[in-house]
């Protein structure tokens, strides 16, 4: 089996979001770049494929140079191979069109990305990839077993799951659910020493035309000051909910 | 030019955000100087949508599409558009709508704009607020191409009644074949949704214990109220991975918010912070949630809960 993983490279979940250039950028100054948190529990669930029936492992990113460190990363978790296509990816369809323009050539039985990147918020890649390429697409996938090249995936929906079959090829949009954070893999000393024999490859893309455009960013407007309530004074939090909040 | 709005279904009725989502597109359409026409698929009675301001109600009636399937529905969306000279195809911020949206777009070479939290600010290129970094910063994002598709966030327009008089067109579209079969469906039918309800009570490791959340589960009853959890609660099992919010988790954007023994990590506030208000009960009056909330008591949940329990009770006594 040859599976493919899309890494996003987002800011940590720690970050502080702040802009710069006229607030038409994100400020990278002293944040730390990591793999999308719904990409590294694909990645993970990647590698027990792998451990399980030594299926191989790509993984791809669009971006600049200095997500090659998290690309790395990516193979120092177990990754055999990473693939960089050179871009900065600013619109979901550029990013889509690159990556399965690649996965079209190089014929995967699975293909797995996030259900969402925590930067930009989309949930567009994984199912544009899946129609350009003509491939089932499950996403908020929080489980997956592959068995004879048949697949049985859980969507989470309002107030559920949802058991899906379908042949292979697949490519999901995967979350928290797939494997459990505890699962996560952490790269260790030797993991880190085979990353940098595993070849990284920067691919020049053959332009995209955007349909998309992110022009300014604003911050959220300042909280109110708090009204703090005494424990023994619910009936005031009652009052207050009613008539100056008026959402009870 | 002209306006489409997808609407969801539940048991053959509109879902709750059906009156937001027209509303938005009726307002669009207004701009536009356009007709707006609403899809619906397997809903038995529309009446009630005509409230909004619908020009048009296409009306499919197909029994093999009572599952939903976002490959056919996308599909089937695609077809109506062209059908009808759609330029802007309108969505909700729902699961099914977003897991369809990325898949339309590359049929109907639309550009795509998700998590929209307002009427455009420029039709020239057409450009729209969203938010952004899991909900701690809003974007302006534009459309360059000429269909365009915008999936909006749930709670953040609003309803807006202006009643007319639809035409109503029975629309039979091709079904698809779709790679991908339910096997099972595992859903609570009775219980309230996070992303349907008006008030989520949610509460974090300050309970001490999966055993100690029948607290919380009355307060929700006794509000009508969704139930929701912070993450590491969720990651020891105590509650199920679906009530986990914050930006790994679900984005909760409800009018009222409560959070018990949640000491409000960055990641938390994250997902909540589009709810209309909030009220937090610690016992740590140094918790982080209490500079991001509106209400605050510092107090242990053991006591405070049931205590608020009763005189809430007795209020919507008094009140319904």
């Amino acid at each position: 089996m040859k599976i493919l993983v899309c890494i996003s490279c987002v800011p940590d979940t720690t970050s502080k979001i702040n802009f710069t250039n006229n607030d038409t950028e994100f400020d990278t100054n002293g944040v730390q770049f990591v793999i999308n948190p719904n990409d590294e529990f694909g990645l993970t669930r990647a590698m027990w494929f792998k451990e399980k029936d030594g299926a191989a492992v790509d993984v791809i990113n669009v971006g600049e140079q200095t997500n090659d460190s998290v690309l790395r990363k990516s193979l120092a978790i177990g990754a055999d191979k990473a693939l960089r296509i050179n871009s900065k990816a600013t619109d979901s369809f550029q990013v889509a069109s690159y990556i399965a323009n690649y996965a079209k050539e190089n014929s995967y039985d699975l293909i797995i990305a996030g259900r969402e990147s925590i930067d930009y918020n989309g949930s567009m890649v994984p199912g544009m990839i899946s129609e350009m390429l003509d491939i089932s697409f499950v996403t908020n996938c929080v489980g997956l077993e592959i068995e004879n090249g048949t697949a049985t995936a859980e969507r989470e929906i309002e107030g559920g799951k949802e058991t899906l079959k379908c042949k292979l090829p697949l490519i999901i949009g995967g979350q928290k659910g797939l494997v459990e954070e505890s699962d996560l893999k952490i790269p260790n000393m030797r993991g880190i020493m085979q990353a940098r024999q595993k070849p990284l490859t920067v691919i020049e893309p053959s332009e995209i035309k955007i349909k998309t455009t992110t022009n300014k960013f604003y911050r959220p407007e300042e909280k109110k000051e708090i009204t703090m309530i005494n424990s023994d004074d619910l009936d005031r939090l009652i009052d207050l909910l009613h008539n100056e909040a008026k959402v009870i | 030019m002209s306006v489409l709005v997808y609407i969801e279904s539940k048991n053959n009725k509109p879902k709750k955000n059906s009156a937001e989502v027209i509303s938005y597109g009726k307002e669009l359409a207004n701009k536009l100087s356009c007709e707006l026409t609403v899809l619906t698929i397997n809903i038995d009675e529309s009446t009630e949508l005509n409230k909004y301001g619908p020009d048009k109600i296409l009306k499919i009636s197909d029994n093999s599409l009572n599952i939903f399937d976002a490959k056919k529905f996308a599909d089937i969306i695609f077809q109506a558009a062209n059908k009808f000279s759609i330029s802007h195809v309108i969505l909700n911020g729902g699961v099914d709508s977003k897991y369809l949206a990325p898949m339309l777009a590359v049929k109907f070479q639309a550009g795509y704009v998700s998590n929209v939290i307002d009427l455009p600010s420029k039709l020239e290129p057409f450009t729209v607020r969203r938010t952004s970094f899991s909900n701690k910063s809003f974007c302006d994002a534009s459309i360059v191409s000429d269909k365009k598709i915008i999936s909006i966030s749930n709670n953040s327009f609003g309803s807006l009644e202006n009643p007319s008089t639809p035409e109503i067109i029975d629309f039979k579209p091709n079904v698809i074949e779709s790679g991908l079969k339910q096997e099972s469906l595992d859903s609570a039918k009775d219980q309230i949704t996070i992303a349907d309800a008006d008030v989520v009570v949610s509460a974090g490791r300050g309970l001490k214990g999966p055993e100690n959340w029948g607290i919380i589960e009355e307060l929700a009853d006794t509000l009508g109220a969704a139930t929701a959890c912070s993450k590491p609660v969720s990651d020891l099992g105590w509650r199920p991975h679906s009530e986990h919010v914050g930006q790994t988790g679900k984005p909760v954007s409800t009018n009222l918010y409560i959070a018990i023994g949640i000491s409000g990590a960055i990641q938390h506030l994250a997902g909540v912070s589009s709810s209309k208000v909030k009220v937090v009960i610690n016992t740590d009056p140094e918790a982080p949630f209490f500079k991001a909330a509106d209400y605050g008591i510092v107090g242990d949940a053991f006591e405070v809960v049931p205590k608020l329990n009763e005189k809430l009770k007795a209020f919507k006594a008094e009140n319904n």
